[in-house]
């Protein structure tokens, strides 16, 4: 396929590879923010092809990890309400909430549908004109431009029906709370490419001067990461901390205008909770007032939810940064795909899941664990 | 749903209201809305995230990016190191 076979060439990321050992002299740790990218990274082993001076860890970008378990029970409450077509995401099904998840739900009678994009759920408010249909509409800024034009939609139709669950999350702050972090051990961040197509890179400059960290928008393909891995250690070796776009066939410092325009209709800055950790300032989206009409929120009094975690679960820890997935005592025993305690062990972008699914049973002894001391 | 991968735009249409495509992603062709990328014709290669095409893939950047690998390789001074890479995942000589 165009545009991938070629970014996925071995010969060429046993090269990059070899660049990064040679230019890595000291220890270095690098985060990438995005779960996708957490997923290729274990699925294509480019952790292992690295020197044991370059650590990477794996960051919250897993928009159903971070969904926090009250907006998980309210949409459990809303999904059993009778007469709701209740859409979301395949991804969500499996998320527990503080009883069971959507899955159970729907077992047990609810109309449940799992939707590709936001603009099926639009189509079934149309179709099912004496049905509520409500969207869950989670995401980083990359869903944010789908849900935003579900909403415009949704009002040029007259769709009264029809209303969102909105919990999305933000990149910037999320970055500024983990450099904030006591024990912060991140020297320079791969930022989401993805994320960076809609909303471009002009945000980052102000962050990367403010920690003097080094942010290198990263694609998702092997070479894409090694590349950006390559572009992080030469800026940390040379003491420099810049922007730099390492995706710049997707990516560009303007990013998607047009999208940006309609976000910035349709959503609001909110104070956004993370589920496993905690509220930070300014990191989310929700309706804007001109759109409160849509809040689901608003629309169903599915009352305050008193939200309860498995005690075993440690996914807090790991979208930290501060523990990998596989040392975690519950990983592969209590806590497996089928049986989740954490959303990272049931999303497609989770840490938990990738190690899982990678057979990264054991805990390894890596030079990171070694770095972490140091 | 950060995840995608390139597809390639094969026709336009408008439907309810927004600009419409059907895009080729190796075989599995989807409607996509194309309403943030006015400009993108058929032909041209995107990026979708859930159903909506957020950016046009620059030919000339992936060009670009391609030729500095290629550079590197040919530049690095590790050369060697790098050889005995490959040998040692080879098939022995």
């Amino acid at each position: 396929m165009k545009h991938l076979a070629e970014y996925r060439d071995a010969d060429t990321a046993r090269r990059l590879a070899a660049e990064i050992r040679r230019v890595a002299t000291r220890p270095w740790a690098l985060m990438e923010v995005c779960g996708g990218q957490t997923h290729s990274i274990i699925r294509n082993g480019v952790d292992q092809l690295l020197p044991p001076e370059v650590e990477l860890i794996h960051g919250p970008g897993c928009p159903v990890c971070v969904t926090p378990l009250e907006t998980i029970d309210r949409a459990l409450g809303i999904a059993a309400t009778p007469g709701v077509i209740f859409c979301s995401f395949g991804d969500m099904l499996r998320v527990p909430g503080s009883r069971d998840n959507l899955l159970a739900v729907k077992a047990r009678g609810a109309d449940v549908r799992v939707v590709y994009s936001p603009l099926d759920a639009v189509t079934l408010a149309r179709t099912h004109s004496d049905r509520e249909v409500v969207f869950l509409a989670i995401g980083f800024e990359t869903t944010a431009p789908a849900n935003a034009m579900a909403v415009k939609l949704a009002r040029q139709q007259g769709l009264a029906n029809f209303s969102l669950l909105v919990s999305h999350v933000l990149v910037p702050p999320a970055i500024e709370a983990i450099m904030r972090s006591p024990g912060n051990r991140v020297n320079a961040f791969l930022a989401a490419g993805h994320v960076c197509s809609v909303m471009g890179t002009w945000q980052y400059p102000p962050l990367a001067a403010r920690f003097r960290v080094p942010i290198v928008v990263t694609g998702f393909e092997p070479l894409d990461l090694l590349e950006g891995i390559r572009r992080a250690v030469v800026q940390l070796e040379a003491g420099r901390h810049d922007v730099e776009n390492a995706y710049a066939r997707v990516v560009t410092e303007l990013g998607n205008e047009a999208a940006q325009r309609v976000i910035a209709e349709v959503f609001a800055p909110v104070d956004r909770a993370w589920r496993g950790i905690g509220v930070i300032p300014a990191s989310g989206w929700r309706l804007a007032d001109a759109y409160r009409d849509f809040d689901a929120e608003l629309r169903f009094a599915v009352g305050d939810v008193t939200a309860v975690e498995s005690p075993l679960c440690r996914s807090g820890d790991v979208l930290k940064g501060t523990l990998k997935p596989n040392q975690c005592p519950a990983f592969g025993r209590e806590c497996t795909p089928r049986t989740p305690l954490g959303a990272t062990m049931v999303s497609s972008e989770g840490a938990c899941a990738a190690y899982y699914h990678a057979g990264r049973r054991v805990e390894p002894a890596t030079a990171g664990a070694t770095h972490a001391s140091s | 749903m950060c995840l995608a991968v390139p597809g390639r735009v094969e026709s336009i249409h408008e439907a309810e209201g927004t600009r419409m495509g059907r895009v080729n992603f190796g075989g599995v062709v989807k409607d996509v809305c194309l309403a943030y990328l006015p400009d993108i014709a058929v032909g041209d290669y995107t990026i979708v995230h859930v159903g909506f095409a957020i950016s046009k893939i620059d030919e000339a950047s992936a060009r670009a990016t391609l030729e500095t690998f290629a550079d590197l390789g040919l530049l690095d001074e590790g050369l060697a190191e790098l050889r005995g890479d490959v040998a040692d995942e080879g098939p022995a000589p």
